[in-house]
């Protein structure tokens, strides 16, 4: 039986859950190695305020995709546990984005200095996608509405509610330190965004590791009665996985007003519940709730992420980007398909079966 | 089983639900400046001579107000929209001798039922920026039927000339042609550009573009890249970025809105690609926000190109002329728009014009 | 082919990775026939029977069906159909908001057009050449689990069809209903039709089979003609051993003796839920076993599920030795020393895509708290102490819980609670729809906890079942408690006349 656990073959490859991003990553890799090498270039320089920064595409696929690395893990909690989707992310985001500013400026649309400092303002953000979460979290827990349905009600009034926050005014922080989290740390030549979704990471491991939030969410997603039956309390886990997905959201929303020191409600964070849920499902992950791999969504959201700039490096018309994720969104589904995985296993299998022949 | 026919159906009936809570909202913020209670519903709106309005001001007596109805889109749709809106809210105040309603809508069959809505509140004036070019024939009619008169403004539709009395609009074209035109004027040595653009289809993209389009064509200007940004800065840092990452030259940023040329100009500080007046790369951008005009007077952009928001002023004058008897010369009014550039605009201009 | 024989199936193998499901397996079926394919869980016969429907596709072996030369290529269902293969599954496989007619003529009409008439007639005609109680135009929701059991029958049957394969059917059903059931089965015995039935309950085998073909680890045991093998010698070719086992719990029973002195480990008073029972006093003592009797329905799970707190109490005390306990939720009994095991094991009981390590360790990680999680070393170490003391046969304790048979997912959640080390473990019809060996396992596990000190409360629809394990019976009717046995009381006729309400 132990020999079983270690056993590592490449059957199990094909069969395990993570395949199916770093493939996908592997993919895209190789597809610019072969037509640019460039791609992989990274240089360090210094930016305008002459601190030493790193650069080049992958630099700015790991800065870029922070935001949707950090959405993937509470998207990938919400999912498992309830077997629905928050598509009022972006919109909580854009809310939370205008906390932040509305704390920082103090009323005032264009302050000389920042009125309170960074942490109030991001812990009262927190608070505030918090709350969104909580709010998302009662529908579909207590009342037990269909996720979607539930969180259309934040989709749709979510982006007005944060213009009424800061009355319809575009406050803009001039503050150079507000611009670090979006930006660089003086001093540190890695992007912010990317050490920000390294420490959400961390966090989740260790969240992971010393709770039960896995085992909890995946028991209530896959069996709730049974869940129930065995002590747990499936309406609270299931509410806490969406105020989890809050603080995710403040944390994006952080990132995402810092990066241009100002806000535009009706694009901030625009459409990122769609590559939330895509990075989720890239991952593997059954959108039915159930079993989850939280290091496959976080890959898979580098994957959009990848996929994006392979795009803008080759100059396609951005608003053809959701084409060429539908394009990934088929292959997903199409290869993920029972019967589809079967034949891989089977040709894989005669191709093994051949080489032993060959050598033997 | 029956539970989960169940669970679809209730979940069926709560999205209509939704729908409807959606409509009903959408309506309910058919409000007016002065007071949101007056117009609720049908109920109160025959009884409108009793107006909030009015009470608040006691000076003046309701005959004597021009009742007018203002159509617009959203708000929050961009900096340029509450900036429109403002001005519309400052201009038709009972002080200048207006009651005004005001209905938000980005879509169009919304709008129309509130200017039917208008219609038998009895307004004197209907001001409309439609949400669409066409589908106004019909309701237009009505509105003449009614003997209310129609201004236009920010957005022209595709109706018979007869139905609305001006049109006050921009001219996206000309604000690419004086972007285009500054630009050249600039002599730089070669034209290498990243061109930003908004939404594709949109009329400020379609006119911004045009211009630029056409000039590239003519004048041997290269696009190192031509993207759409859609009106988003993030967008816009990504695109620049690449460009950056591909290490190919460029030394102008044609950005079609304020907020992508910011998005820009993060991606050239990240990259320390100097720019503004004597740099690099020259930024360019339009809208006239206030803090766009701030980096202008700050040299770190070049040039801003100003799309008027303040409409307001001119249907004031358009008004005027008709309660007075006279004429409107011109059906289509275009109003002035000007482009600063860094080198010439003052504190003065930031003030007047930022948005 | 042999004579008269409608169907062979001749070497028949399937293997999944990590299983050889069938090794050699022939099976042979005669016309007018009825045929009882046996086997505990996980002996193959649901895989021969899917590998016959087209279901599974064998490896190797031949299918030979009468009328057809050459062996048959059977690669979906819909191939099984059409050469006269029906199947009618444990579960209604119909449109309950359909007509009778609608469900009898389903995905069977050529082309869009339908004459109503035609076929309601049609189908009135087959209703009643089966006797079956309905009619065309009823829907089939308002007909009973048996009658609706009997259309799917009458559906299998119209589609021309040679062999019936009737997979657990019984298992939903009253004595009535089945008796019925059985009418219709020899009815059509008579006209000809060779029908495969599989089933637990021996008593129905030896009431309706001719014949029986038994399988075991995949392998084929042998085929017998039922007059010639008797009850136990067919058990013990299930199991596969000479069976002392059924004697062993004869003599282990009733070594708890009660004495009065004895306080109760845990009592209640007035309890009820929401779930419809009425109030109810109860009581159980230190190592002794009980159990809770009642026709389907009567509320004895009911019973169980308000003492430990899964339906909403309202109203009623529990007192644990003596003291007054607050439980409102299964957390609560759970940390009082309760276990409950569920009477719908794929409803209430297993999780289904996790791990067997993880459903084992389940309840008491939810015990421990959440920021106590059991550390990977340990959940490995208690599910292999697990595996091994319940002799569950999994692959590995990293299997998912779902792709284990019946009886060893039950015996995985009997680990599950074990390993909480409860002081009184409720097991809601443990034994229900698992084969005979897990079975005897099952009660003799329950007497050992009991003489260990534990106390065990044991519902099961087997009154047999329960003589042999209980010392105390709660009588249920209609929602409420009716009557107590115990000791000289514990007989069948007595419990059964107590449910019936014969005392009054």
């Amino acid at each position: 039986m132990k020999d079983m656990k270690t056993k590592f073959s490449v059957k199990n490859i094909f069969r395990n859950q993570i395949f199916i991003p770093i493939a996908a990553m592997l993919l895209l890799l190789i597809f610019n190695l072969i037509l640019d090498p460039s791609f992989f270039k990274v240089t360090l320089g210094y930016n305008s305020a002459g601190n030493p920064v790193l650069s080049g595409y992958l630099i700015t696929i790991l800065d870029s995709g922070s935001e949707l690395a950090i959405l993937a893990i509470g998207m990938t909690l919400v999912t498992a546990a309830t077997g629905g989707q928050d598509i009022s992310v972006g919109a909580t985001a854009a809310i939370a984005g205008s906390v932040i500013l509305r704390v920082l400026c103090g009323g005032n649309s264009r302050p000389e200095h920042m009125q309170a400092p960074i942490i109030v303002a991001f812990l009262v953000a927190v608070l505030a996608s918090m709350l969104c979460g909580a709010f998302n979290g009662i529908l579909v827990a207590y009342f037990k509405i269909q996720p979607m349905v539930a969180t259309l009600i934040l989709y749709t009034a979510g982006r007005s509610i944060a213009a009424w926050i800061n009355n319809n005014e575009l406050p803009v922080i001039s503050d150079e330190s507000f611009s670090y989290f979006g930006g660089f740390i003086p001093g540190i030549c890695i992007p912010t965004p990317f050490l920000i979704a390294l420490l959400c990471i961390i966090v989740t491991v260790l969240v992971m590791k010393f709770t039960t939030l896995g085992l909890y969410t995946q028991a209530v997603g896959i069996n709730e009665h049974s869940s129930k039956l065995n002590g747990l309390n499936p309406i609270f886990i299931k509410f806490i996985t969406f105020v989890i997905l809050g603080v995710c959201v403040a944390v994006v929303g952080l990132i995402k007003v810092s990066r241009i020191s100002t806000i535009n409600y009706s694009v901030i964070a625009k459409d990122i519940e769609m590559d939330a849920i895509l990075a989720v499902a890239l991952g593997g992950n059954a959108l039915g709730g159930g079993k989850f791999n939280m290091t496959a969504s976080i890959i898979g959201a580098y994957v959009i992420q990848c996929l994006t700039t392979t795009l803008y490096k080759f100059n396609v018309q951005s608003d053809a980007l959701p084409a060429y994720k539908a394009v990934v969104v088929i292959l997903l589904v199409v290869s993920s398909a029972p019967t589809v995985r079967a034949w891989f296993t089977k040709t894989w299998a005669g191709i093994t079966a051949k080489n032993v022949k060959e050598v033997g | 089983m029956k539970k989960k026919v169940l669970a679809t159906l209730l979940a069926t009936t709560m999205v209509f639900g939704l729908a409807a809570c959606g409509n009903s909202s959408d309506s309910a913020s058919t409000d007016t400046a002065n007071d949101a209670a007056t117009t609720d519903d049908a109920a109160t709106a025959d009884t409108t001579a009793t107006d909030d309005a009015a009470a608040a001001d006691d000076s003046a007596s309701s005959g004597d107000l021009i009742k007018v109805g203002i159509i617009n889109n959203d708000p929050n749709e961009s900096g340029y929209r509450t900036a429109n809106d403002k001005s519309m809210k400052e201009m038709f105040t009972a002080e200048n001798g207006y009651e005004a309603s005001f209905a938000y809508s980005l879509k169009n069959d919304e709008q129309i039922t509130a200017a039917q809505k208008f219609i038998q509140d009895g307004v004197d004036y209907l001001l409309l920026s439609a949400a669409d070019v066409s589908g106004w024939d019909s309701v237009l009619q009505d509105v003449a039927d009614a003997g209310v008169r129609v201004i236009l403004f920010d957005r022209t539709i595709d109706a018979d000339e007869s139905l609305y009395e001006a049109s006050i609009v921009s001219d996206m074209a000309k604000e690419g042609e004086t972007a285009v035109t500054w630009l050249k004027d600039q002599g730089l040595d070669e034209y290498n550009i990243i061109h930003l653009q908004g939404v594709m289809g949109s009329a400020a993209q379609v006119g911004r573009s045009g211009a630029l389009d056409e000039a590239v064509k003519n004048d041997g200007w290269k696009l190192v890249t031509q993207q759409t940004a859609e009106w988003n800065a993030e967008k816009a840092q990504q695109i620049v970025q690449s460009v950056i990452d591909s290490g190919e030259k460029f030394n102008v940023i044609y950005a079609e809105s304020d907020d992508m040329a910011k998005g820009a100009v993060a991606a050239l500080d990240k990259a320390n690609i100097s720019h503004g007046v004597g740099k690099d790369v020259v930024v360019m951008g339009f809208d006239c926000n206030k803090w766009a005009l701030e980096e202008l007077l700050n040299q770190n952009w070049n040039y801003d190109g100003q799309c008027n928001p303040f409409q307001a002023t001119y249907i004031d004058e358009v008004i005027k002329t008709i309660e007075g008897g006279g004429e409107v010369a011109e059906k289509t009014i275009i109003m002035d728009e000007k482009g600063f550039d860094a080198t010439t605009i003052t504190q003065d201009d930031v003030d007047s014009y930022g948005i | 082919m042999r004579d008269k024989a409608v169907l062979e199936m001749k070497n028949i193998h399937k293997s999944f990775p990590g299983v050889r499901a069938l090794q050699a397996v022939d099976f042979t079926l005669c016309e007018g026939e009825i045929h009882a394919l046996m086997g505990e869980n996980g002996a193959g016969k649901s895989t021969l029977i899917k590998v016959l429907t087209g279901v599974y596709s064998k490896d190797s072996g031949d299918i030979f069906l009468k009328g057809h030369d050459k062996a048959v290529a059977i690669h979906s269902p819909q191939d099984a159909q059409n050469l006269g293969i029906s199947t009618v599954y444990q579960e209604i496989t119909l449109c309950p908001n359909l007509s009778v007619a609608e469900n009898m003529f389903i995905g069977r009409t050529k082309g869009f057009g339908q004459n109503w008439k035609k076929m309601n007639a049609e189908a009135d005609r087959i209703l009643k050449s089966l006797d079956i109680p309905a009619k065309a135009t009823q829907q089939l929701g308002s007909c009973s689990l048996a009658v609706q059991q009997m259309i799917a029958i009458g559906r299998a049957v119209d589609m021309d069809c040679k062999v019936l394969i009737l997979d657990e059917p019984t298992s939903s059903l009253d004595e009535g209903e089945v008796e019925k059931l059985f009418k219709l089965m020899r009815d059509l015995k008579a006209k000809g039709v060779g029908i495969i039935f599989v089933t637990h309950f021996l008593d129905q085998v030896y009431e309706v089979c001719d014949k029986i073909t038994v399988l075991r680890d995949g392998q084929l045991v042998g085929e017998y003609e039922i007059e010639n093998l008797p009850r136990v010698q067919l058990v013990s070719k299930m199991l596969g051993k000479e069976l002392d086992d059924m004697s062993d719990i004869k003599s282990e029973q009733s070594t708890y003796k009660d004495s009065d002195n004895n306080a109760p480990v845990f009592e209640a008073a007035g309890l009820c839920s929401d779930a419809g029972i009425k109030l109810f006093d109860f009581y159980i003592k230190k190592g002794e076993v009980n159990g809770f009797t009642g026709l389907l329905g009567s509320g004895r799970s009911e019973c169980v599920r308000a003492i430990f707190g899964a339906d909403r109490i309202t109203g009623g005390t529990v007192k644990k030795n003596g003291k007054t306990v607050k439980i409102t939720k299964p957390i609560d009994a759970m940390k009082n020393g309760i276990a409950y095991l569920p009477e719908d094991r794929k409803r209430d009981g297993i999780v289904g895509d996790l791990s067997v390590r993880d459903n084992i360790i389940l309840a008491l990680q939810v015990m421990q708290g959440f920021f106590k999680p059991i550390s990977k070393a340990q959940a490995y170490k208690y599910a292999d102490e697990y595996i091994k003391l319940l002799s569950i046969k999994t692959a590995s304790a990293d299997t998912p819980i779902k792709s284990l048979s019946g009886g060893n997912q039950q015996k995985v959640l009997i680990g599950r609670w074990l390993l909480t080390h409860p002081e009184y473990l409720i097991l809601d019809e443990p034994t229900r729809g698992i084969d005979v060996g897990t079975k005897i396992d099952i009660q003799k596990l329950v007497l050992k906890l009991a003489s260990e000190g534990m106390s065990v409360t044991f519902i099961s629809s087997e009154t047999d079942e329960m003589l042999r394990t209980c010392s105390r019976l709660v009588v249920m009717r209609d929602r409420k408690v009716v009557g107590e046995l115990s000791g000289e009381d514990l007989t069948q006729n007595k419990i059964m006349s107590t449910i019936a309400g014969g005392d009054k």
